[in-house]
C-alpha cells in the first residue's frame, strides 16, 4: 500500500484542519505515512505535497531534514543507539560494536529478514539510563552486551508488541476534540 | 548546600500515575488557570515578571521580559519548545512523561497572560511515549474544559496543539523550530528581526517558552511571584531541575534552588550525585550541556548560578552536568562533541557546515594516532573562524548559536588539556586505551 | 503612470552610512553590499543575488558593521544601510571572515577546474586566486558524489562542486513558482534535489544554470562546448517571443554556443525562458537554408541569386502588368528586424503598390487595435493597480512576462483578473473567470459593470468576484491604475470576439492602457513599419501617413488591401498571382489550414524568405534564404513598443543574406531601388518618416537606452535609469565591477525624460478607428447545442514551430497536446480515459486519443494548435475562419 489509505487521507484532513496553514501538518503527516508503510513511499510523498498545497520535490526536502523520517524502507524494528556524550562515557561505542556482531549488520543496514535497521544515534534524552537505546523510539537502558541480546529476543519474539509497533507508529493517542484550528475556524464564520 | 526548598516543578513524580488527569486533579491540577483566570491578563503577567522566572531552556531570557516584548497585532502565538536535544538533557522529557497536565496548565496561563490566539506545543518527535501522554492529557483538559471555548466559564478561549517534531536537534533554536512547525526544513532564519516576539509563527508575534518555563507557572500564580523568587538568589530566581550524567554515581534529574547549590554538591553529595564512580578522581565537567566550555576540578564550588558560571567562563544553559573522571580521553569526548554538531547542522552557513565535519576528522586523526602538533593550531584556527576571537559569551560568522558551539568543547579542552592531545601526537595511539 | 523619474537625484532623500573611511549617500532601504557596490567598494559574495531575497548563507560578504553595542560581523547583504552606518569591508577582523569563509568552501570542493566548464569565469575560482593561502590546510578526504546527474531534461548537476548557495532553489520556488528542485539532507550533505518521479523541467531551467556560482549546474547544450576566454560574446535581444528579452549571445569559433539573460528593469530583469535559451540551436540547425532554390516545375533545386531574383522579378513583373499590383501580397514578417520589415514594406507599399501585406497569419488581432489602443509598459503592467489579462496561458506564449506579473502579485503589487477559457499558469495567483470561447467579450462587458448584457452561462460569482476586485483596488477615474493584457484570447474563437472584449474595455475604461501579448518575436515592430493592411510605417493610416510619405516614397496604395485571411480567400479564388512568405511557414501556422493549402494550390507563384526548410518553402516556387536571429544587425521592437539592437555574432550560412536586401534586389528587378546601402541607412530613414519612431536612432545611441532600450515614441516613457546593479556571477564580463560602482549613476538621466505622461492626447487615425470598434455591439457567439462541444486551442511554448523543431535541445521537449474533455462527458460518451474516438467539426472528422480533464468546463474541449509533424492532426485542421467560433462532436467508435 504505497498512497494513503482513504482512512488515512481522512486523519490527514483532521491533522490539517488543526493548523492556521495547511503547511504546517507537513511533518505530522509524514509521521502519518510513515506508520502506514514504515517510511516514506513516494506515492505518499506525493499524496502529502498535493495535500498540504505544496510540491513533492519540497516535502521531500523538507522530509529528508529529519532523522526520523526514511524515504527508503527501514526493518520492522529501528534499533538507535545513543553514543553521544553521556552514553559514551558509559559504554556506547562497546554496546554498538556488540549490536551490530549481535545483528551481523553495520549501522545503516538492515537485517535480511527485513526486522531490524541499527541506526547510531544523537542524544535521545535519557541519559540516567546510558548507555540508551530506541527501539521504534520506545526508550530502552541502560544496556550492555546481555540485556542488549535479551531486548532482541524479546522483539523477535514478539513479547514486547505491546511496547513497541512497528516502525513509524509514533503517537497512538489520536486527538479527539476541538478538531478546528481557532484561526480556520474564525476564518470559516 | 542542598537547601530543602520544596520541589515545584516534579512535586508528583513521587506518584506512580503522576501523568493521569485523576492525580493532576487530586493534587491541585489546574487550580493555578482557574486562579489566573479570575485575575487580570496584566496581573498574571505581573506576577511572572515578580518571579523572576528565567527561561529554562538554555539561553536563560527572563521569561516576562520575554512577554512584554510581544509585538501588538490581531494574532499572537504561543509555541512551548519541547524539542529538547541538547546533549545530556533530559529534564523536559521527564516533564513530559510525567508531568503533561502541567506543562498544558502553564501554557494556559501564559497562552491568557500574553493574549495567544493559539498554542502549540513542540514535542520532539523521538519522545513516543511523551507525544502519547501529552496528546492524551490535552484530551483529558478539552474535556474537563480546561482548553476549549470559554475555559472554566470564563471568557477565554483557546485550542491547544501538540506538534510533534522529527528528529532534528536544530529544532530546539526557536526560529528554527518556528520553521519546523511550518513545515518547513528546519532552517534558523536569520536575524533581524531578532525576536520572534516581533515576528515569529506565520510571520506573527510568538512567545517561544521551554517545557520546564511552563510548568513552573500554575505554581507561580498560585504561590505568587515573590516566593518564587525568594528562592535561589539575585538573577538565578526560583528552583531549577538540573540533569546530571556521564561518570557519576547517581545520574538522574534533581530539582534544585538555584545559586545556593554548587556543582560540588550536585556531583559529591550522596543524595544527589554521589560522587565519581570506582574512586575515581574527577577530571572535568561540563556545566550546561554540550554548547557550554568546560570547567575543571577548581570550578567545583561556583553555585548553580547563571551569572556566577557565565563570568567564569561557560554558561549553565540547559541545566545539564556531564561529569567526565581520570579515564576519560578528552580528545574522544571533544571528538563526539564536534561530530554531533557536524551531523546536526542545518547546513546554511558555510563556517558551520564545512567547518564542523573539518574540526571532527582532525579530531578524529588525532584520537586514532595519526595528529600533528601543527593540528592543535589548525584546530584553534578553525574555531576561529566559526566563533571569531573564541570569546566567551562568543561572537559568530553564522546566522545561529550552534556554529559557535562547535568551539566550545575544542577550546576549552585544547586549553585545560594540551598535554593530552599532544601526548595523542606523540605516542601516536589513544594514550587513555580510546580505541575505535 | 511613468516608471521612475529620478533625473534629480537631489530631490531623493539619502542615508549617510561610511564606508571603508568614505561617507556615501545612500538610497533609504539599500543593502549595504548594494550601497558599498555603488560607492566602488565590491564586498565579495556567492548567494547574494540583487533579483531575489537574500539569504544570508554563504556568509562570504560578512563585514563589520557599527551598531550601538560596537562592531560586529555581519552579512553585508542582508542588513540594511542606516543613517550614521560605519562599514569596514577590508579590517584584517572582516578579511580574516572572508578568508575563512573561502577556505571552508573550499575544503569539500572539487580541484577539477581544468575540466570544469564555469573555470574561467567561476568567482570561486577567482576569489582563490586573488585571497587564497595558495595551499591547502585540508588534508582529510573530501566529500564524493556520483558526478554528474541529471536532474532535468536540460540541466545537469555535479553536487560536489555545489556550495549550497540557495541560488537555484530560490529561483525555482520565488521566481519560477515552482519548487520542482529544492534542498535535500541536512548540515554537509544538502544537495539540491528533485523529487525523484518529477524531473526539474521547467520551462525557466537556464537561468539556475546561469545563476549558479560554481559549475554544480550545468545545461547539456553548452556542456563542454567552450572554455570562456575562447568566447566572443554581443549584447542582443531575445527573438524567440515578443517580450525581447535582453541577452548575451557568445560564439565560439563561429558559432553560437550560449545565450544569457542581461538585467534590464523594463524587461526581463536578467531572467529567460529556455525556449530563448536554447532557441538559438536553430541556427545552426541542418534544416537551414544555404542557397537560394527553384522550382524546376517538379522540385525544388539549388540555385543561384542571380537565377533566383531574375525569376522572382520576372513573376512579379508579369503579374503587375497581367492583374495589377493587388495581384500580389504578403504573408509574415513577425521574424524579421524592423529594418528588413521596412524595406519589405517599402517594396510592397511603394514599389509595387499593393497594401496586402500582413505580418501575422490569422492568428492574431488587427493591427489598428494593437496600435490604436493606449499602450502600457511591463512595468506599468507590473505596478497597475489590477491587471486583466485576457489571453490564454502566457506561461506558454511570452514566458517571462508570465513571471514578471506571477512576480508583481506574489509580492502584493498588483491584483490579477484571469480571463481564459482553461485553466492557466496565472489562475492560482489571480481571480478567474472561466467562459466557454466566443464569450470573451461578453465577459469583459460584465466584469466592467456593462448591464444590459445577458450573462447566460457564465458563471455569475467568477464576475461578481472580478468586479469586486476592480471596484476595492482603489483605480483612478475612468479606469486610471488599469492594465489589460491583451492578446488572441483564444484561438478557437475569431479575432473579432477579442477585439470586442478590448475595445469594449477601451470604452468603459478610458484611462486603463493595454499590454499587447501578441506572441511572434517581431510583431509589434512588424506592425509599427507598416506590414498590415491599412497601415504605413509608424502607426498612421493610409490616409493620415500617405501624404508625408509620397513625399519620399513617390506613391503609396490608395486602397485598403488584404489581411493574411483575405489574402489566403483571394488566393483560392484565384485572383492571387504572387505571394510572397516573409520568414512565415503559412501552410502550417495558419489557423485555417484547409484554407491555406486551397490557396496554394490556386497561387502559381510563391517566393518564399526564409530561414528554414519548413511545409511552406516546399511548395514554394522560389526560396531565398535569409540571415536569421545572431546574425544580422538591426533593431526589434517588443509587446511595449520598446525597441533595442539585435547583434550579428556569426556569419550566416551558405549563401544566406539579410532580408533587406533581399528586399532591395527584388525592388532592383522591377525596375526601381529602395536606395539602401546598410541597415543603418533603413535605421535612418525609419526615424525620419515613421512618426512614431522619430528620434529612435539618436536616443538608441545613447548608453542607457543601448542596453535597456527606448519605447516608442521617444519620450513617451521614462525608462528607469536607475540601472540596477548586475549580477557579476551570472553575466561574467558585462558587468565589470567598475562599471557597476559607478556612484554617478544615481544621478545621471536619459536624454529628455518627460515628467508625467507625454504621449500624444490628440487621437490620430487609429485611435479613431478603435474608438469606431467600440461603438459595435458587443460580440456575443451562439450557444453551443446540446450534442457539441465548444473547441479551446491549446499552445505550448515547446510547440511544432520551425524555432523548436529546428533546436535539437528543445525539440525532444515537444509534448503533443491530445484532446482533453471534461470527465462526465467522458462517462455521458461512454469513452474512458485514453481511449480513442471521433472528433467531427465541419471541416474534417479525426480519430484522436482522449485525455480525461475535471479542470475544463463541461462544454469545452481543448486540442494542440498543432501536434505531429506537418500534416497530422490538430486543432488548426479543425478551424474554419469565417466562423466566429469551433464547435466540435464527439463519437464513440
Amino acid at each position: 500500500m504505497a498512497h494513503l489509505s482513504l482512512e488515512n487521507r481522512e486523519r490527514a484532513t483532521r491533522l490539517i484542519s488543526l493548523y492556521p496553514k495547511d503547511r504546517s501538518a507537513l511533518i505530522p503527516l509524514c509521521h502519518l505515512a510513515q506508520s502506514q508503510d514504515g517510511y516514506l513511499t513516494q506515492e505518499a510523498i506525493q499524496d502529502i505535497a498535493d495535500l498540504v498545497g505544496v510540491t513533492p520535490a519540497e516535502v521531500y526536502g523538507t522530509a529528508t531534514f529529519y532523522d526520523m523520517l526514511h524515504t527508503e524502507p527501514v526493518g520492522r524494528y529501528v534499533v538507535a543507539i545513543c553514543t553521544n556524550i553521556a552514553c559514551l562515557l558509559n559504554g556506547a561505542f562497546e554496546l554498538l560494536e556488540h549490536a551490530q556482531k549481535r545483528l551481523g549488520v553495520y549501522v545503516g543496514q538492515t537485517t535480511n529478514d527485513g526486522m531490524f535497521t541499527i541506526e547510531e544515534a544523537e542524544c535521545l534524552a535519557a541519559c540516567d539510563t546510558a548507555p540508551c537505546v530506541q527501539v521504534n523510539h520506545r526508550f530502552f537502558g541502560p544496556l550492555a552486551g546481555e540485556s542488549f541480546d535479551a531486548l532482541v529476543d524479546n522483539l523477535e519474539s514478539g513479547r514486547l508488541d505491546d511496547v513497541v509497533p512497528p516502525h513509524g507508529v509514533l503517537n497512538r493517542v489520536e486527538r479527539s476534540v476541538g478538531l478546528t484550528s481557532s484561526a480556520k475556524r474564525e476564518a470559516a464564520q | 548546600m542542598i537547601t530543602n526548598a520544596a520541589p515545584i516543578v516534579t512535586r508528583r513524580m513521587g506518584y506512580e500515575d503522576s501523568y493521569t488527569l485523576s492525580r493532576y486533579l487530586e493534587t491541585g491540577g489546574y487550580d493555578g488557570l482557574k486562579r489566573a483566570l479570575t485575575m487580570s491578563r496584566e496581573e498574571v503577567a505581573d506576577q511572572v515578571n515578580r518571579a523572576s522566572l528565567l527561561g529554562r531552556g538554555g539561553a536563560g531570557f527572563p521569561a516576562g521580559r520575554k512577554w512584554s516584548m510581544l509585538r501588538a497585532a490581531p494574532t499572537s502565538y504561543l509555541v512551548v519548545n519541547g524539542d529538547e536535544s541538547e546533549p545530556a538533557t533530559f529534564k523536559d522529557h521527564l516533564l513530559i512523561e510525567r508531568d503533561p497536565h502541567q506543562i498544558i496548565e502553564g501554557a494556559l496561563i501564559c497562552a491568557y497572560a500574553i493574549g495567544a490566539a493559539q498554542i502549540f506545543i513542540f514535542c520532539r518527535g523521538e519522545f513516543a511515549l511523551g507525544l502519547e501522554r501529552l496528546q492524551q492529557a490535552c484530551n483529558e483538559a478539552y474535556r474537563i474544559g480546561a482548553i476549549g471555548r470559554e475555559i472554566f466559564g470564563s471568557s477565554f478561549s483557546i485550542d491547544l496543539v501538540i506538534h510533534p517534531g522529527a528528529g532534528a536537534y536544530i529544532c530546539g533554536e526557536e526560529t528554527a523550530l518556528l520553521e519546523s512547525l511550518e513545515g518547513k526544513r528546519g532552517f534558523p532564519r536569520i536575524k533581524p528581526p531578532f525576536f520572534p516576539a516581533v515576528q515569529g509563527l506565520y510571520g506573527a508575534p510568538t512567545v517561544v517558552n521551554n517545557i520546564e518555563t511552563m510548568s513552573n507557572l500554575p505554581w507561580i500564580v498560585l504561590n505568587g511571584g515573590d516566593a518564587f523568587s525568594s528562592l535561589g538568589e539575585g538573577s538565578s530566581a526560583g528552583t531549577r531541575l538540573f540533569a546530571l550524567s556521564g561518570r557519576v554515581n547517581r545520574p538522574g534529574w534533581f530539582e534544585l534552588e538555584m545559586s545556593k547549590t554548587t556543582f560540588r554538591d550536585l556531583i559529591f553529595d550522596p543524595a544527589l550525585g554521589a560522587g565519581v564512580p570506582d574512586g575515581r578522581s574527577l577530571k572535568a565537567f561540563i556545566p550546561g550541556g554540550v554548547s557550554a566550555p568546560w570547567f575543571g576540578p577548581n570550578e567545583l564550588d561556583l553555585g548553580l548560578d547563571q551569572d556566577a558560571v557565565g563570568k567564569a567562563g561557560s554558561m549553565l544553559g540547559s541545566g545539564s552536568v556531564v561529569v567526565m573522571d581520570e579515564s576519560t580521553c578528552v580528545v574522544r569526548a571533544a571528538w563526539r562533541i564536534t561530530r554531533f554538531f557536524h551531523r546536526e547542522s542545518c547546513g546554511q552557513c558555510t563556517p558551520c557546515r564545512e567547518g564542523g565535519g573539518w574540526l571532527e576528522q582532525i579530531l578524529r586523526r588525532i584520537e586514532e594516532g595519526e595528529g600533528r602538533e601543527a593540528d592543535l593550531d589548525l584546530l584553534m584556527d578553525v574555531c576561529d573562524n566559526i566563533a571569531p576571537g573564541l570569546t566567551w559569551p562568543p561572537q559568530q560568522t553564522t546566522i545561529c548559536v550552534l556554529g559557535p558551539s562547535i568551539p566550545s568543547s575544542i577550546a576549552s579542552s585544547i586549553r585545560m588539556f594540551r598535554d593530552e592531545y599532544l601526548a595523542h601526537v606523540r605516542e601516536r595511539h589513544c594514550p587513555m586505551g580510546g580505541h575505535r | 503612470m511613468t516608471e521612475i523619474d529620478v533625473s534629480d537625484s537631489e530631490s531623493l532623500p539619502t542615508v549617510s552610512v561610511t564606508i571603508d573611511g568614505s561617507v556615501f549617500k545612500a538610497r533609504p532601504g539599500e543593502l549595504i553590499i548594494e550601497a558599498a557596490e555603488r560607492a566602488g567598494v565590491f564586498i565579495p559574495r556567492f548567494c547574494y543575488h540583487p533579483r531575489m531575497d537574500s539569504v544570508g548563507f554563504c556568509r562570504m560578504c560578512l563585514v563589520e558593521v557599527s551598531s550601538p553595542r560596537g562592531f560586529s560581523l555581519q552579512p553585508s547583504c542582508f542588513l540594511h544601510v542606516a543613517e550614521g552606518q560605519e562599514v569596514i569591508t577590508n579590517s584584517p577582523k572582516a578579511r580574516k571572515a572572508q578568508e575563512g569563509v573561502l577556505e571552508l568552501l573550499l575544503v569539500n570542493h572539487p580541484l577539477d577546474c581544468p575540466v570544469c566548464d564555469k573555470g574561467g569565469e567561476c568567482p570561486l575560482q577567482d576569489q582563490a586566486m586573488a585571497h587564497g593561502p595558495g595551499e591547502t590546510r585540508f588534508i582529510e578526504q573530501k566529500r564524493h558524489w556520483p558526478k554528474p546527474i541529471d536532474i532535468g531534461p536540460l540541466v545537469a548537476l555535479d553536487r560536489e562542486r555545489c556550495i549550497q548557495c540557495a541560488r537555484c532553489t530560490r529561483f525555482a520556488s520565488e521566481v519560477a513558482g515552482e519548487a520542482l528542485i529544492d534542498f535535500a539532507f541536512r548540515g554537509s550533505d544538502i544537495e539540491v534535489a528533485p523529487f525523484a518521479l518529477e524531473p526539474f523541467s521547467s520551462y525557466f531551467a537556464g537561468n539556475t544554470v546561469q545563476i549558479c556560482p560554481v559549475g554544480a549546474l550545468t545545461a547539456h547544450p553548452y556542456r563542454f562546448k567552450s572554455r570562456p576566454w575562447d568566447l566572443e560574446q554581443a549584447e542582443s535581444t531575445c527573438e524567440g517571443c515578443a517580450v525581447g528579452c535582453r541577452t548575451v549571445a557568445q560564439s565560439s569559433a563561429g558559432a553560437l554556443v550560449r545565450y544569457l539573460g542581461v538585467d534590464v528593469d523594463g524587461v526581463n530583469r536578467s531572467w529567460l525562458c529556455d525556449k530563448g535559451r536554447y532557441g538559438f540551436e536553430a541556427v545552426h540547425a541542418s534544416n537551414r537554408l544555404v542557397t537560394p532554390l527553384l522550382n524546376s516545375g517538379e522540385k525544388l533545386e539549388e540555385s543561384t541569386w542571380h537565377e533566383a531574383l531574375f525569376a522572382a522579378g520576372e513573376a512579379v513583373r508579369e503579374a503587375l502588368k497581367e492583374h495589377g499590383p493587388s495581384s500580389i501580397a504578403f504573408i509574415g514578417g513577425a521574424r524579421l528586424t524592423n529594418e528588413d520589415a521596412f524595406a519589405f514594406v517599402k517594396l510592397a507599399k511603394s514599389v509595387i503598390g499593393t497594401d496586402s501585406t500582413d505580418a501575422q497569419l490569422g492568428d492574431g488581432l488587427p493591427a489598428e487595435l494593437v496600435l490604436g489602443l493606449p499602450r502600457a509598459t511591463i512595468n506599468e503592467a507590473t505596478n497597475a493597480r489590477v491587471v486583466i489579462v485576457l489571453n490564454q496561458d502566457l506561461r506558454e506564449e511570452l514566458p517571462v512576462l508570465f513571471l514578471r506579473l506571477r512576480g508583481s502579485v506574489v509580492d502584493g503589487s498588483t491584483d490579477l483578473i484571469d480571463c481564459s477559457s482553461v485553466p492557466t499558469s496565472l489562475s492560482k495567483y489571480a481571480t478567474t473567470v472561466r467562459y466557454v470561447p466566443g464569450d470573451l467579450a461578453r465577459v469583459a462587458a460584465l466584469i466592467a459593470g456593462e448591464s444590459n448584457i445577458d450573462a447566460f452561462g457564465l458563471d455569475q460569482g467568477q464576475i461578481e468576484s472580478a468586479k469586486t476586485v476592480l471596484s476595492s483596488a482603489g483605480l483612478g477615474a475612468d479606469g486610471e491604475g488599469l492594465v489589460i493584457v491583451c492578446g488572441r484570447g483564444d484561438l478557437g474563437e475569431s479575432a473579432s470576439v477579442a477585439v470586442s472584449a478590448a475595445v469594449t474595455l477601451h470604452r468603459l475604461f478610458p484611462k486603463a492602457r493595454f499590454l499587447s501579448a501578441l506572441r511572434r518575436s517581431n510583431v509589434h515592430g512588424a506592425l509599427d513599419m507598416g506590414l498590415a493592411p491599412g497601415v504605413l510605417p509608424g502607426r498612421v493610416t493610409l490616409e493620415e501617413g500617405g501624404e508625408a510619405l509620397v513625399r519620399t516614397w513617390g506613391s503609396v496604395p490608395n486602397e485598403r488591401g488584404s489581411d493574411a485571411i483575405g489574402t489566403l480567400e483571394s488566393g483560392a479564388q484565384g485572383k492571387i498571382k504572387v505571394l510572397f512568405t516573409l520568414g512565415a511557414d503559412v501552410l502550417a501556422d495558419v489557423p485555417d489550414r484547409d484554407l491555406a493549402a486551397r490557396a496554394f494550390a490556386k497561387i502559381p507563384t510563391v517566393i518564399s524568405i526564409a530561414t528554414h526548410h519548413d511545409r511552406t518553402t516546399a511548395a514554394a516556387s522560389v526560396v531565398l534564404p535569409v540571415a536569421g536571429e545572431g546574425e544580422r544587425n538591426g533593431t526589434v521592437t517588443n509587446i511595449e513598443g520598446r525597441v533595442a539592437p539585435t547583434t550579428q555574432k556569426i556569419v550566416p550560412p551558405g549563401v544566406a543574406w539579410p532580408a533587406w536586401m533581399v528586399a532591395s534586389e527584388i525592388a532592383r528587378m522591377i525596375g526601381s531601388d529602395l536606395g539602401f546601402e546598410d541597415h543603418s541607412a533603413i535605421t535612418q530613414e525609419i526615424a525620419a518618416v515613421a512618426p512614431a519612431y522619430h528620434g529612435v536612432n539618436l536616443s538608441l545611441a545613447n548608453g542607457d537606452a543601448r542596453r535597456a532600450g527606448v519605447v516608442v515614441p521617444v519620450g513617451a516613457v521614462a525608462i528607469d535609469i536607475r540601472s540596477p546593479l548586475l549580477d557579476p556571477i551570472a553575466t561574467p564580463g558585462i558587468s565589470s565591477v567598475e562599471e557597476q560602482g559607478a556612484p554617478m549613476r544615481l544621478g545621471k538621466t536619459v536624454a529628455a525624460v518627460p515628467s508625467g505622461d507625454a504621449r500624444p492626447t490628440t487621437p490620430g487615425g487609429l485611435q479613431v478607428l478603435v474608438r469606431a470598434l467600440g461603438a459595435a455591439p458587443v460580440v456575443t457567439a451562439p450557444k453551443p447545442d446540446s450534442y457539441s462541444y465548444r473547441l479551446s486551442v491549446r499552445r505550448t511554448l515547446y510547440d511544432r514551430g520551425t524555432l523548436v523543431q529546428s533546436s535539437s535541445s528543445l525539440a525532444p521537449h515537444h509534448a503533443p497536446f491530445g484532446l482533453r474533455v471534461h470527465p462526465l462527458e467522458l462517462a455521458r460518451l461512454g469513452v474512458s480515459d485514453g481511449e480513442e474516438l471521433m472528433i467531427r467539426s465541419p471541416r474534417l472528422a479525426h480519430r484522436v486519443n482522449v485525455i480525461s480533464d475535471a479542470s475544463l468546463g463541461r462544454q469545452v474541449v481543448v486540442l494542440g494548435a498543432r501536434n505531429e509533424d506537418s500534416g497530422a492532426f490538430g486543432a488548426f485542421d479543425l478551424i474554419d475562419a469565417r466562423e466566429l467560433v469551433v464547435d466540435v462532436r464527439l463519437e464513440s467508435i
